[in-house]
């Protein structure tokens, strides 16, 4: 194995939350959005980060590209981003790009396409001649599936999908060596999210970038992962290479992701067992002790509430928080 | 906002890049479709004509006094074409038509000077206030506070009568006080545009601050600034009037609408209707067409916001 690209240790993310109605010396609220997540990332390796929506997988991601404020430690080819100068950051910027929910969102609706696609371009390389900048442009956009004479057009003439190439083209222009995609394809109709999602694979399969692919279930997430993440309220819960994590999951959470995902035949959709999740996600201003799943868990025991269960190894590469993850796991079946 | 089909796109479109269709194109549509708004431009035009080329109508200026109307001009200044006073004269025996051209040429530039001082300077303010956050916004906040709690009013009568009464004075105040509440107005706009993707985005990428601020930030803020902007030339207007009015604005021979109108309303018993009746014209309209096209520009800028 090759040193790896990125390697994420013990990562949290803690915000402050004012409390409602309270002095304005009141201490704030603790939240804490990612708590102590470690991974690593090889070169042109694609992890999937799974979790449902609050679990801090946006989080991660700004911690990661440091739009938050962090602690733990992000090291990217070997160099400590969290340590880095503010100016020494800045320059490293440009390797690591990102690919956002909201498409439209994303782009700055007074500017011109052709001027959002060359932005990373022009901030770090000020002095490229307009006409190669013109020209680079011109040619991300035919390879991302936009017509290259629509460089002149704004944001709001594009359609959700046209906008999230955009966004791609704007984050490989400068050919990164980390691309972190955060839910890219769930505000894109389902047609148009297999379009995007087959663009990301191909520029990943021609360019070798690395990324991180964000997305709340498994569905998406599974056809583009060497190695899938589960997160739950900002903890790991499993990790493992993708045909694991679908074919042997052993934290129920995980499951319960696998469970919940549609089969496309819909015969068998429908004659399928159909576990349920039950309760809500628990506030992360105030995570259950222990194990943080233990309020939906059907495994759940005294000892879930007192010892917070640390990664077990459970095969290669597959690591599950879960005490009791070599027991199966009883399924709760929605009601007819 | 359909989908298209690239290919099929291809094939209809020239190969030279279209241009494409700003938000600012958009907004001079809807602007053009507000009859109110579009008439108003109109009379802002024709008094803008009328100021700065007004004088080349009349053979007389606004300095000259003519010894012979003294005392008479309620009889022989009448407005009239045949003697050349269309507007008749005041009761030096100056031209009111040339008076009034000047008068108007002042208070639109203050009003202009006045409103591109808080453009400038408090869009800026604001901007990097907003942006910044934190300690620096609370304290670049509370200057503007203490700021706006003093009087201004008291301070620039205080301050004309210190320094005399200059009209660089008159513009220097109205330009210290013009753009607080414009730092205001930005700094709230900044915060929300702050917490979008594509500063985030930008952020990421490695733009410097300053340069999302003018780069980012700005631009999305102009649609109020400009609407702003423009409710704020009359306003100012008004202001250096009042000034005018209580006699601590302009000096002669200069003038402006609020001295014209203040010495017409004085002369009003001697059977001199006129002296008022032109200058408060033009200062009626020029007020009304100016919120007639701020109100337009609100609501073609931004059509959600009504
Ligand atoms: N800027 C912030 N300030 C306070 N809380 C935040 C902030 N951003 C996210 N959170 C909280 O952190 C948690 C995780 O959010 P997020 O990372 O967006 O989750 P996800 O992307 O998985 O849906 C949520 O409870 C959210 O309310
Ligand atoms: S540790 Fe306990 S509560 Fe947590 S997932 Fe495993 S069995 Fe459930
Ligand atoms: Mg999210």
């Amino acid at each position: 194995m090759s040193a790896p690209i990125l390697q994420v240790n013990d990562l949290r993310v803690t915000f402050d939350v004012p409390v409602r109605g309270g002095w304005p010396w009141t201490p704030p609220r603790k939240l804490q959005a990612v708590g102590g997540i470690s991974f690593d990332l090889q070169p042109g390796e694609v992890l999937g980060v799974v979790g449902e929506s609050g679990s801090g997988k946006s989080t991660l991601a700004r911690a990661i590209v440091g739009t938050v404020p962090s602690t733990g430690r992000v090291l990217f080819d070997g160099q400590d981003l969290t340590r880095l100068s503010p100016e020494a950051r800045r320059a490293r910027r440009r390797d690591i790009q990102m690919i956002f929910q909201d498409p439209l969102a994303a782009l700055n609706p007074r500017l011109t396409v052709g001027d959002i696609i060359a932005e990373p371009l022009t901030t770090h390389f000020p002095k490229t001649p307009r006409a190669e900048v013109r020209a680079r442009v011109q040619a991300l956009m035919e390879r991302v599936g936009l017509l290259p004479n629509l460089v002149n057009r704004y944001p709001h003439e594009f359609s959700g999908g046209q906008c999230q190439r955009i966004g791609i083209a704007r984050a490989l222009i400068l050919n990164p060596k980390l691309l972190i995609c955060d839910e890219p394809v769930s505000a894109l109709d389902v047609s148009v999210q297999a379009q995007v999602v087959n663009l990301l694979r191909e520029l990943r399969r021609e360019m070798g970038i690395a990324m991180i692919f964000i997305a709340h279930d498994l569905s998406v997430v599974r056809h583009i992962s060497d190695r899938i993440m589960v997160m739950y309220l900002g903890r790991l819960m499993e990790r493992a290479p993708a045909p694991a994590v679908v074919g042997t999951p052993r934290h129920p959470y995980t499951q319960f992701l696998i469970a919940s995902v549609p089969i496309p035949d819909p015969v068998l959709e429908k004659a399928r067992p159909r576990p349920v999740l039950e309760g809500d996600l628990p506030s992360p201003l105030s995570p259950p002790s222990g194990c943080v799943f233990r309020t939906r868990c059907p495994k759940a025991r005294e000892r879930c509430a007192v010892e917070p269960p640390p990664p077990y190894d459970v095969g290669p590469g597959h690591v599950a928080t879960c005490h009791y993850w070599d027991e199966p796991t009883p399924m709760v079946q929605a009601a007819e | 906002m359909a989908f298209h089909d690239p290919t099929a796109e291809a094939l209809q479109r020239p190969a030279h890049p279209d241009k494409g269709r700003s938000l600012w194109t958009d907004a001079r549509r809807r602007f053009a479709r507000n009859r109110a708004a579009m008439v108003a431009l109109v009379a802002l035009v024709l008094i803008a004509l009328f100021a700065f080329f007004g004088q080349l109508l009349t053979e007389f200026d606004g300095e000259t006094v003519d010894f012979t109307l003294i005392g008479v001009n309620a009889t022989q200044g009448v407005p009239s074409l045949e003697t050349g006073h269309y507007f008749g004269t005041d009761q030096e025996g100056r031209d009111l038509y040339a008076r009034t051209v000047q008068g108007t040429r002042l208070s639109l530039m203050i009003g202009i000077v006045g409103s591109l001082v808080a453009v400038v300077v408090g869009t800026l303010y604001g901007a990097v206030s907003g942006y910044l956050g934190g300690r620096v916004d609370g304290a670049m906040m509370r200057i503007v506070d203490v700021l706006m709690s003093i009087p201004f009013m008291f301070v620039l009568i205080l301050m004309l009568v210190m320094f005399g009464r200059s009209l660089l004075m008159l513009f220097i105040g109205i330009g210290l006080i013009s753009w607080l509440s414009m730092a205001r107005i930005a700094r709230g706009q900044t915060l929300s545009i702050k917490n979008k993707e594509f500063v985030e985005a930008a952020v990421a990428t490695g733009v410097r601050p300053l340069t999302i601020i003018l780069r980012h930030v700005v631009p999305n803020l102009a649609g109020v600034v400009i609407v702003y902007a423009t409710l704020l030339i009359p306003e100012m207007i008004i202001y250096e009037s009042f000034i005018s009015f209580l006699g601590l604005g302009v000096q002669e021979p200069n003038t402006s609408l609020g001295a014209l109108i203040s010495r017409g309303a004085s002369q009003i018993g001697n059977g001199v209707p006129w002296q008022l009746g032109f200058p408060l014209f033009f200062f009626v309209v020029m007020l009304f067409a100016f919120f007639f096209v701020g109100d337009g520009l609100r609501d073609a800028i931004d059509p959600k916001d009504r």
